[in-house]
């Protein structure tokens, strides 16, 4: 496990999601909405290209959390985020985070995922009961 | 076009959600999850948990099936081609593991109108068979231009 004082920062997680991330993301959780998998109905609204669900990248985001808190799901108690910028499939996905507060066995994180410079989750916090 | 608030404090009906255990490590995989206390029941059950355990984030999976007619409900009228999801909370309580029946109750909590956008605000909360709050979950979505 990490050390997790106040000022610390979380062991950065590394992802970068396949081509086809976003068809098995969309068969593990039910959301089929064409934005994620069809890349033609994405560019014809507007889009790049089809983008990452939010709730994917924020389980990066949640990942990187119980990975600092040595692998057990319990340890995270709350999570906080904002999606910003689109994320896309086929380019590196960075989450990085603090320690904001440590009290006992409760530990506040700020983090945040980017792909380059692209913020894709901000404001994010996270609450981690660790012991 | 002002925002619609008729709708803040509806509630919808439950709805009831059997955890699989190939569910979650379809979901595991899906997202990198590769601890094994998510794959296989042996390990699960040494570290403490009934069956195979979610990941957290599994709580999008059982929760959603509640929140669809929540967003989709014409009383919130939420303009669908310019929302996006902007912002999620979730707090998690006991885990949650294969095999268990998880009960999700939906509502609308605000809606209003800042910087032209419109904000819709949905909470659920979730519980299992034993009546144990695994997760209380906070939907965010935003319309530009309203």
């Amino acid at each position: 496990m990490a050390d997790l004082n106040q000022g610390d920062p979380i062991p950065e997680l590394r992802v970068t999601p396949d081509k086809y991330l976003p068809h098995r993301y969309a068969g593990a959780s039910g959301d089929f909405n064409p934005i994620h998998i069809d890349n033609d109905f994405a560019q014809a609204v507007g889009l790049p290209r089809n983008i990452l669900h939010g709730l994917y990248s924020m389980a990066q985001v949640a990942r990187a959390q119980t990975e600092a808190a040595g692998g057990d799901p319990r340890a995270l108690r709350r999570l906080s985020v904002q999606f910003r910028g689109m994320g896309v499939p086929e380019e590196e996905i960075v989450v990085t985070g603090s320690v904001t507060e440590r009290d006992g066995d409760r530990v506040l994180v700020a983090t945040e995922a980017f792909q380059g410079d692209n913020g894709i989750v901000r404001n994010a916090e996270a609450e981690l009961k660790i012991g | 076009m002002p925002v619609k608030t008729e709708a803040v404090g509806k509630e919808y009906p439950p709805t009831t959600y059997e955890v699989g255990l190939e569910k979650i490590r379809e979901y595991a995989n899906a997202v990198g999850q590769t601890e094994a206390v998510h794959h296989d029941r042996e390990a699960a059950r040494a570290a403490g948990f009934r069956d195979v355990v979610a990941p957290p984030m599994f709580a999008v999976v059982y929760s959603s099936p509640a929140m669809g007619p929540a967003i989709l409900d014409p009383d919130v009228d939420i303009n669908f081609a310019a929302m996006v999801h902007g912002g999620q909370e979730f707090v998690w309580g006991e885990p949650v593991c294969a095999g268990d029946e998880i009960t999700t109750q939906a509502k609308v909590s605000e809606i209003y109108e800042k910087d032209g956008k419109g904000f819709y605000v949905f909470e659920s909360v979730s519980t299992n068979q034993d009546g144990d709050e695994v997760v209380r979950a906070t939907w965010t979505n935003i319309v530009r231009g309203v």
